[in-house]
């Protein structure tokens, strides 16, 4: 006989594991049910933001399930299944059994998947409305620039060889073309609350990203591409802007800021600049 | 080397000579098992440099005005911190994961495994070694050319890395020095693919079908299919970025860039081409770390369970389909690049999809655990923590994988924390189980299993300190790259939980040390290993340990059974080896 009785010790060993896989389980759980300020997100501040933290807490509902009863049964299996001078059962498996979690997954995860399209398509899918207010964002290394029409509602022509920071053209907007005289460039991005915005994204150098966790949106600032991407804030407010694609040495650097404002406050942030220009 | 014709049982050959010369015994081998251990040894080295990187990181993220000895200027700079944050992607992911499961316990064990007396061909396999090894040395030059190491990151993201100096530091010589390194690594890799592919195929001993075949051979050899389908694609990328840099194309940079106020001279190229190539490599590259990890997983449980392992077809195919899924996923690293969003509908659905043969493999591996007789050796504890770190860390991709939720996860340490969980740790503590389960096979000697369970004890519970706290911060928004969080109001209440997962760090990396002793130490010191000190019942426990030159000793095993026949009831012996002709098989009394 070859079989070895191996099972000193192995209680503690099997007691130890699935003690810690039981904290682990606690831990975990707790952390998500309490709330605690640096493993929450801000509240979104639009209705597909808000639809977005639903799909959310429904694949956490999902995910939390199957992490539960996959780590618990991973730790009772080992604390009941240790050497204890028993049998093994001997058994190859059960095509039953496989067809029943191979089908259950499927329905779970497709079905999930398929009802988190909702909020991807009002994103994505459909453009901004006609009226939508439109904002140029332009990423280069490592600020942002937004870029407002101005009066005539029409943005001037970019020129990359007229890009000049030191003159106070980081954009390039072309000296020649009548619609860009009057266009409105910012280091922060200003739109009214409950107005739909229309942002241009582009970059005039590497990947860049427009982040704001309010939103729940990220979008990459593709060079040689003009990127759509549209929202309507509900909340009056100021909100962090950040850049999330890494794009140099100045990468954490790279920030600004969203103001939500009032309709009025809006007309006069616009008057202001145009007075400036 | 011999043919392997033979028509079955076992026949005697003379044993293949064996060379004499050091350097054709042990630098330029054409020995399978010595390659295996110069892979291992290399990714030893390289999991070395990369978790010294990664502390140095850590460190950074916590005191970044700290003065360090090592480096210029005393306090670290920004593009340091990126550096780091390339070479440790870098290295882990291509030095460490795809070399030590593959190119070490691959190709130590998977001739062994499918009785084989070495590779398909062997010259080819010192070949894949040395270009490999060159690759090494090619990223570990670009820490001290002129501009120091890259800082675009192990995704290599055009145009930053495109453009050459003016783009950043590091981003003339040193990115140079990354793509070429790369490119010798798809070189090596695809080389060695063929001969998994070939070997697999052609040199399987009498009797050894596939649905005999160890479940980590399934692993090996799914893993080559991925390797030679995706480095391929990834080498022709690296080729097309070094002529953007170095001859003035323009296959990924679009006109009219202007850096730091200069025009750049480039015009029609895509940035998304990049991605689109570098993610058809980098997601099945995923597969590539874990699917011989989940080999070894389901084997050791399956050992010190002593139970066959339940469900072994559907395991074998859950492989194959992983395998499959796995090309057609990769757009999900782009749910916000600005590729067109019904892509990003239907890579969704693809990537949902590939849960449902992960999910399989973790219900069977549960399943072969249920009604075991488990044994609590250190291969035993690491394998038990893969299954329960690959949980953790799979089910966070449901979150990623859908583009709606993807949105606000993008680019946190979110991310971070899922690809660590599930690719990098339960990937290693895939090769530490195998390590320990096959360290006495190799050299002869067993390693010393107090210091193996400690080890154990501070690598699962550190991962788990280090990993789950980041998912969390990434929920609040932690961005990931980040070398400086200051700039940044919402980061600073995150700082405390990075200086908890900083310790745990620093502690997880000390750790490692009794893992290191306890190696060195066993190799010189360890008791004898007999034949087969675990009782388990593939081929490479019917040989010496080590194995002599030919594997075999001069004879040729056949197999009779599949590969996990424990605790069959009638049988006197808890575990039928597959190489037992069916009437020296014991009987119970």
């Amino acid at each position: 006989m070859r079989i070895s009785k191996r099972n000193s010790g192995s209680a503690a060993t099997a007691a130890l594991l699935s003690l810690i896989i039981v904290v682990l389980v606690v831990a975990t759980v707790y952390v998500f049910a309490s709330n605690l300020p640096w493993a929450v997100r801000p509240a979104p501040i639009t209705s597909v933001g808000a639809e977005i933290d639903h799909q959310y807490g429904l694949t956490l509902a999902v995910a939390g399930t199957v992490f539960i009863l996959s780590q618990l049964g991973l730790a009772f299996a080992v604390f009941k299944f240790r050497d204890h001078g028993q049998k093994a059962h001997f058994t190859r498996g059960s095509n039953t059994l496989e067809a029943i979690w191979t089908t259950a997954t499927i329905v779970l995860f497709l079905g999930l998947g398929l009802m988190g399209h909702k909020a991807w398509a009002e994103v994505r899918f459909t453009p901004a409305a006609p009226d939508a207010i439109q904002v140029e964002v332009t990423g280069n290394q490592f600020v942002f620039n937004f870029r407002y029409p101005g009066p005539d509602g029409k943005f001037g022509k970019l020129d990359p060889k007229q890009i000049s920071a030191s003159t106070g053209n980081p954009l390039g907007i072309d000296a020649n073309d009548p619609a860009g005289k009057d266009d409105i460039v910012v280091p922060t991005l200003t739109v009214p609350v409950n107005h739909e915005v229309n942002l241009l994204i582009r970059s005039q150098d590497v990947i860049h990203n427009f982040y704001v966790r309010e939103l729940r949106i990220q979008q990459d600032a593709m060079p040689g591409m003009v990127i759509p991407l549209h929202f309507t804030a509900n909340t009056i407010g100021q909100y962090e802007v950040v850049c999330t694609q890494l794009c140099g040495l100045g990468h954490s650097r790279m920030h600004s800021y969203l103001n939500v404002v009032s309709d009025a406050d809006y007309d006069a942030f616009l008057k202001q600049q145009a007075a400036g220009q | 080397m011999s043919s392997h014709a033979h028509t079955g049982g076992s026949t005697v050959h003379a044993p293949m000579a064996e060379p004499s010369g050091f350097i054709r015994k042990y630098i330029f081998s054409v020995d399978h098992k010595v390659i295996g251990i110069q892979y291992f040894l290399l990714a030893l080295t390289a999991v070395v440099i990369g978790i010294v990187l990664s502390l140095l990181m850590r460190f950074h993220l916590v005191w970044p005005n700290a003065t360090l000895p090592f480096v210029s200027g005393g306090q670290m700079s920004q593009e340091q911190y990126l550096a780091l944050v390339t070479m440790h992607g870098t290295i882990m992911v291509f030095f460490v994961l795809t070399t030590a499961p593959q190119g070490g316990f691959g190709n130590y064990f998977l001739p062994i495994q499918i009785g084989a007396p070495d590779m398909a061909f062997p010259r080819l396999n010192m070949l894949s070694f040395w270009v490999t090894f060159l690759a090494f040395v090619c990223i570990i030059a670009a820490f001290v050319v002129p501009g120091g190491a890259p800082i675009s990151g192990w995704t290599g993201y055009t145009p930053l890395s495109g453009l050459g100096e003016i783009s950043g530091p590091g981003e003339g010589w040193g990115q140079t020095l990354w793509i070429v390194s790369i490119s010798l690594f798809c070189l090596a890799s695809l080389l060695g693919a063929l001969n998994f592919i070939a070997t697999t195929i052609d040199l399987r001993a009498p009797g050894m079908s596939l649905m005999r075949m160890p479940l980590t051979v399934w692993g090996w050899f799914v893993t080559a299919i991925l390797g030679l389908l995706a480095f391929g694609v990834l080498l022709a990328g690296g080729i097309l970025l070094l002529l953007d840099r170095s001859a003035g194309t323009s296959f990924f940079i679009p006109a009219g860039l202007v850096v730091n106020d200069q025009l750049q001279p480039h015009s029609g190229g895509s940035p998304l081409l990049w991605q689109h190539l570098f993610w058809f490599f980098g997601h099945p590259e995923v597969y590539i770390a874990i699917l011989p990890g989940m080999g070894v997983a389901s084997h050791v449980l399956s050992t010190f369970a002593r139970k066959p392992v339940y469900g072994y077809r559907a395991m074998a195919y859950a492989i194959c389909a992983i395998g499959f899924l796995g090309f057609m996923v990769w757009g999900h690293h782009m749910f916000v690049s600005g590729m067109s969003p019904y892509s990003g509908f239907a890579f969704s659905v693809l990537t949902m999809s590939i849960g449902v043969p992960s999910a399989i493999k973790t219900f069977n591996w549960l399943g072969t655990l249920w009604g075991g007789k488990i044994q609590f050796k250190t291969p035993m504890l690491f394998a038990l923590g893969f299954v329960s770190l690959f949980v953790s860390g799979g089910l966070s991709g449901l979150f990623l994988a859908q583009p709606a939720v993807d949105n606000m996860l993008h680019a946190t340490y979110y991310v971070v924390a899922h690809f660590h969980l599930v690719m990098g740790v339960a990937a290693i503590f895939g090769i530490f189980a195998a390590t320990y389960f096959w360290f006495p096979k190799m050299f002869g000697r067993m390693m010393n299993e107090p210091l193996g369970k400690i080890h154990f004890w501070f690598t699962f519970v550190g991962a788990y300190c280090i990993f789950m706290p980041m998912h969390f911060i990434g929920i609040a928004g932690g961005i990931r790259r980040y070398a400086d969080a200051s700039a940044v109001g919402f980061l600073a209440h995150l700082q405390p939980v990075h200086q908890f997962m900083t310790i745990a760090a620093f502690i997880t990396g000390a750790a490692q040390l009794f893992f290191l002793f306890n190696f060195f130490y066993s190799l010189k010191f360890g008791p004898k290993a007999s034949k087969n000190p675990w009782n388990a019942t593939t081929l490479e426990w019917d040989t010496d340990s080590p194995p002599p030159m030919d594997n075999f000793g001069g004879h040729y095993p056949s197999v009779y059974r599949g590969p996990y026949e424990f605790s069959v009831p009638g049988a006197g012996d808890d575990f039928i080896p597959q190489w037992l002709e069916p009437s020296q098989v014991a009987r119970a009394k």
